[in-house]
């Protein structure tokens, strides 16, 4: 204590008044506590940064390789007797075609030395089960392909597809391995012919959903999600907007109000799961309500929506200041109207905020809709709210579930699709908040 | 500010006289009048039995001390203490013979007679002659665009505001200094053609130029309405106004012609205020 100097490096102002001797012993630990709290701020930040791009980085490099497909190219012979054998010639008759025999007739006329019924079989599987409605959709485009051969890239099975992309350990002895060796030889064969390629998956993004996953696409999900969160948007916005003014700007405050308040403030904090049991009792149970229904869903995903909304729009509206109200109250506005033609307006903004925050909180959210049955298998893609539907969160915990290799990267790819989702949404409502803040 | 004005030298402004003149109206120049008026908000109350008349063609200034009730008094003439929950009013206050605290009385309608101009220059976040438009909007006083552009503009003209404003009309009238934010509001108070203009210290937030030509205004303007002021300037009260009430502690203790409470208050507390004593 004799020197102060020692214990901080900062000059001296003051002399050596008690004072200045006291205060510059005392500035080291503070400015050293300073320090640590920076450093321990960054060291949170770095940290939260570092897990964000290990999280993100697994993600994208397990599910780019869901954007591609492997296709094999065979020469198709469409043969009369076997898509049309009457000659008939209608739409009916070569829908019903055995357009399998055509792909397996093709495989046996590129590898003849195929003779044994097992390798026969193995053989057939390097297509894809759905090799036979590619065919059937060609022929039924155009009928005059009947009688002629044509070069056809069909796609092939997720096996094939799997070990193009290097995700089957080939080193492994024959019998531990889902691939025979025999497979490897005639993929090998392929690829020396240059029939074998990846292409660009439009199916992944324009398909429903599909227990192959080569064919497995994430479109249904999509337009499920897009319907629930529609019909979110259109139950919580409006009542969760119109709540909040009336408890804000119209209600008396007494004990019922003020009962009101803590219940809102206690249901945003209700866990999600719960809400579907009610939407489980209620809609489908009482209502009658179509069952996966994102109807349904969306109800669901409104009620649980609802309360951030009201929360964040409450604290919107109270900090417009009450300047304005009285402006407009003092030349003669109603209440209403000055809600309507100045205070709402001003307080949107932040509106908005909370309401993107709630519907991006509905938009990964999968519990409360398991309970609603929206995690049944869906194949077609929904055309209304009303139809069955599932939502992405519900398409990757599907899929995730899924035991085939080939599911691992769809999976992935459908949480990037799922975050282009949320980013896409996002960024119309920052930008429509953009404009709303310009007007004035 | 200085508010300690010397009794003996005071020498009243020049156009005192003038103002005299005009305070001596007859009573049927009476427009609004306020008769046993008790305030509460809550348990407390703001108001002791007041009674005042504010008279057409006339400013009116209520001075007195911070938490006195003037603000409270003259938001009881537009009926602004209805938005405050806790706030109750007792008592008669008329404009032109009828109770504006009538059941059937709407506010809007009152307030549409009665317009007013806050202490903090409060313009809407819209365009100027949004603010302005507003009123005869809400109102439907504008058969048509071209008449609107003519409430808008006279408006602004009386407000002594439209020379300066006139290019750019469709510019935030947030933008404007705090002194044309505050006749911007008056301007945005006339254009609905009100009888009564209330006015809770409009020149509190504003530099002393401002303040002058907020002053010249409302002596410009005054020949056409009634206008309450309250103001914490006693100078102001005697340069603008032609009839002061002086408040203290919810009563009102002295009400009369401006030059003859700050010359000759026959009340004690009146005196001890304007001489700077307490307040």
């Amino acid at each position: 204590m004799t020197d102060p100097a020692a214990f901080s490096p900062a000059p001296a102002l003051g002399g050596s008044s008690r004072t200045a001797l006291r205060i510059g012993a005392g500035l080291a630990r503070r400015r050293a506590a300073e320090k640590r709290f920076r450093a321990y701020g960054l060291t949170a930040i770095v940290l939260a940064l570092s897990f964000l791009v290990l999280l993100l980085g697994t993600i994208f490099s397990n599910g780019y390789t869901a954007f591609s497909q492997t296709h094999l190219r065979l020469d198709i012979e469409f043969a009369q007797d076997a898509i049309d054998p009457e000659g008939k010639g209608d739409a009916n008759a070569l829908a019903d075609g055995d357009y399998q025999a055509l792909a397996k007739a093709a495989l046996r006329k590129a590898f003849p030395e195929v003779k044994n019924r097992r390798a026969k079989r193995r053989l057939y599987k390097l297509v894809s089960g759905d090799a036979a409605y590619e065919l059937q959709r060609m022929v039924l485009a155009d009928p005059s392909l009947v009688g002629q051969t044509r070069t056809v890239w069909l796609t092939a099975s997720d096996d094939i597809d799997m070990l193009r992309k290097g995700n089957v350990a080939v080193g492994l002895p024959e019998s531990q391995r889902r691939i025979k060796d025999d497979e490897l030889a005639w993929v090998a064969a392929l690829d020396k012919q240059g029939a074998i390629e990846r292409r660009f998956d439009t199916r992944f993004f324009t398909g429903g959903d599909s227990r192959d996953p080569e064919i497995a696409g994430v479109w249904g999900a999509v337009v499920g999600s897009f319907f629930t969160l529609a019909v979110t948007l259109i139950l919580a916005f409006p009542l969760g907007v119109m709540a909040a003014v009336y408890l804000e700007e119209f209600a008396p405050s007494n004990r019922w109000t003020n009962l009101v308040e803590v219940n809102i403030n206690n249901l945003a904090a209700v866990p999600s799961i719960v809400f579907g049991l009610l939407g489980l009792a209620v809609f489908l149970n009482f209502l009658h309500l179509p069952r996966s229904a994102p109807i349904v869903g969306g109800i669901v995903l409104a009620l649980m929506t609802m309360p951030t909304v009201i929360i964040a729009a409450r604290a919107s509206l109270q900090a417009v200041p009450p300047s304005i109200r009285e402006a407009a109250l003092g030349i003669g506005a109603s209440r209403l109207q000055t809600v309507t033609d100045h205070v709402l307006p001003l307080a949107m903004p932040g509106v908005l905020t909370g309401t993107i925050i709630g519907m991006a909180r509905a938009l990964g959210e999968s519990a409360p809709l398991l309970m609603i049955g929206m995690v049944a298998f869906i194949v077609d893609i929904p055309k209304s709210p009303f139809d069955p539907a599932t939502v992405l969160p519900v398409q990757v915990y599907l899929w995730a579930d899924s035991p085939e290799r080939a599911f691992l990267e769809r999976t992935s790819a459908a949480i990037i699709v799922l975050l282009a989702f949320l980013i896409v949404m996002n960024l119309s409502a920052i930008i429509l908040r953009k404009k709303l803040e310009k007007r004035w | 500010m200085n508010q300690h004005l010397d009794l003996k030298n005071f020498v009243a402004p020049p156009d005192v006289e003038i103002h005299q003149k005009s305070a001596a109206r007859d009573a049927s120049d009476v427009k609004m009048s306020a008769r046993d008026l008790n305030v509460f908000y809550a348990d407390k109350q703001a108001l002791f039995d007041v009674a005042l008349d504010i008279r057409s063609r006339q400013v009116t200034s209520l001075i007195g001390p911070s938490g006195c009730g003037k603000s409270t008094f003259i938001r009881c003439l537009n009926r602004m203490n209805d938005v405050i929950d806790i706030c109750r009013v007792e008592g008669a206050i008329t404009l032109d013979g009828a109770d504006i605290y009538d059941p059937a009385i709407d506010p809007v309608q009152l307030r549409a007679l009665v317009g007013m101009v806050f202490q903090k220059p409060n313009p809407f976040p819209k365009s100027i002659y949004e603010n302005v438009a507003y009123g005869p909007r809400l109102h439907g006083l504008a058969k048509d665009r071209e008449e609107l552009d003519e409430i808008v503009t006279t408006s602004l003209e009386k407000a002594g505001l439209f020379d300066e404003v006139k290019d750019r009309l469709d510019e935030p009238g947030t933008g404007l200094s705090g002194g044309q934010q505050q006749r911007l509001c008056i301007a945005r108070a006339i254009a609905v053609s009100p009888e009564v203009i209330l006015m809770d210290e409009p020149c509190s937030a504003l530099d002393p130029i401002a303040t002058a030509r907020i002053e010249e205004l409302i002596d410009e303007i005054r020949e056409n309405f009634a206008i309450v002021i309250v103001t914490h300037s006693m100078q102001q009260a005697a340069r603008v106004s032609q009839r002061t009430a002086f408040f203290h502690l919810g009563t009102l203790v002295e009400v009369g012609d401006t030059a003859e409470i700050f010359t000759n208050p026959r009340d004690q507390r009146t005196q001890d205020y304007i001489t700077g004593r307490f307040g």
